[in-house]
């Protein structure tokens, strides 16, 4: 019987269009042991997927939208966090 | 304080990209006899980067270099104020890259800001965990560790570099150790000041009109900040206003200080 484990993606993209590009990415990977190496900072310099849209035709499963920027008056200009973040998840056998 | 000469002081277009990166490196600008002299000490030095601070001679000569000195009055002025200091370590055969994080707490200042200066006293090759930072960050306000899912960044970049190199950040700016691949020990050493005065006009301000000065803040967009880019843009044209000492400036995105009245 085999047993499935949760891979997450998080994709963020330079706006809410899901086909503009990936401008940053975390991988997390629910199949690797607790001894295995996961995604580290600065690991790479390319993202997996050009955009969501691109991940999504790979297989990838949209878990959650990003809700859009709230643009109070008089902090218009105020940024923080990448706010285009999508999580995305597939499934994959550990075993056979 | 004393006063460093004006050749010292960080130049229009240094300021500049300090102001459009969050950070300003200079290079090799600690000799050779003091790099090793510190490494020597780091090596056999025992306690926090604070009592290192307080006790060596051999630091004290580093951040008393004209250059070094110059970057600082450039940036804090004569007043400065040690807020803290701190020896960061990454140990050899590392393989885990620090989170993504701003320094401290979310700082409510609307635009001073504190400066870290980070000093390899020793090569840091990118293969031994230096430090990695996201140019154009450090004026997006996130709480410390907050951004800590971000495993890659489009633009992120490794500070490797030579030995005597010192990084001036602003406090704001995303970063994080990286994983030490040599059998080596890395060390940087870390000193936080604080102003003791507004930032406004301290560094050599001249040519700060200049189109090649002006033109590092209008080309200082990066593509990680996507859709806010323009409101990136603004943000440093904010912070180019105090640190020239002129509220009236504009080197917004379109003109839009001059357009809104602002």
């Amino acid at each position: 019987m085999s047993t499935t484990r949760q891979q997450i993606l998080i994709l963020c993209i330079s706006s809410p269009d899901l086909d503009s590009r990936t401008v940053a990415w975390s991988f997390y990977d629910g199949a690797k042991t607790r001894d295995e190496l996961q995604m580290q900072t600065g690991d790479s310099n390319e993202p997996p997927y050009r955009s969501v849209l691109a991940a999504m035709q790979d297989g990838w499963n949209v878990m959650q939208f990003p809700q859009l920027p709230y643009l109070a008056h008089e902090h218009e200009h105020d940024t923080g966090h990448l706010p285009y973040e999508y999580i995305l998840e597939r499934k994959v056998n550990i075993n056979g | 304080m004393v006063k460093v000469a004006k050749e010292h002081l960080l130049t229009a277009a240094q300021m500049a990209q300090f102001v459009t990166d969050g950070y300003l490196v200079l290079n090799e600008v600690v000799p050779q006899h003091l790099n090793e002299t510190v490494h020597k000490e780091l090596k056999e030095f025992e306690g926090s980067g604070r009592k290192y601070w307080m006790e060596s001679e051999t630091i004290r000569q580093v951040f008393d270099l004209p250059q070094v000195k110059g970057a600082l009055q450039s940036l804090l002025g004569e007043k400065q104020v040690s807020d803290h200091a701190a020896l960061h370590k990454v140990v050899p055969m590392h393989y885990e890259g620090q989170t993504y994080h701003a320094d401290s707490i979310i700082d409510t200042r609307p635009f001073a800001f504190d400066v870290q200066a980070f000093y390899f006293c020793h090569d840091a090759p990118d293969e031994m965990g230096p430090t990695l930072v996201l140019p154009g960050s450090h004026l997006r306000r996130v709480n410390t560790a907050s951004i800590g899912r971000y495993k890659n960044i489009a633009g992120q970049r490794r500070l490797a570099c030579k030995a005597g190199t010192i990084a001036f950040m602003h406090h704001g700016i995303w970063h994080c150790a990286q994983p030490n691949s040599t059998d080596t020990m890395r060390y940087m050493f870390k000193l936080r000041l604080r102003p003791g005065q507004q930032q406004r006009n301290l560094f050599n301000t001249d040519g700060c009109d200049d189109p090649d000065v002006k033109a590092i803040l209008y080309g200082g967009s990066k593509p990680w900040q996507g859709n806010e880019s323009r409101l990136d843009h603004m943000n440093r044209a904010k912070l180019w206003r105090y640190v020239v000492g002129n509220d009236s400036v504009d080197v917004s995105f379109e003109g839009a200080f001059s357009r809104m009245g602002i």
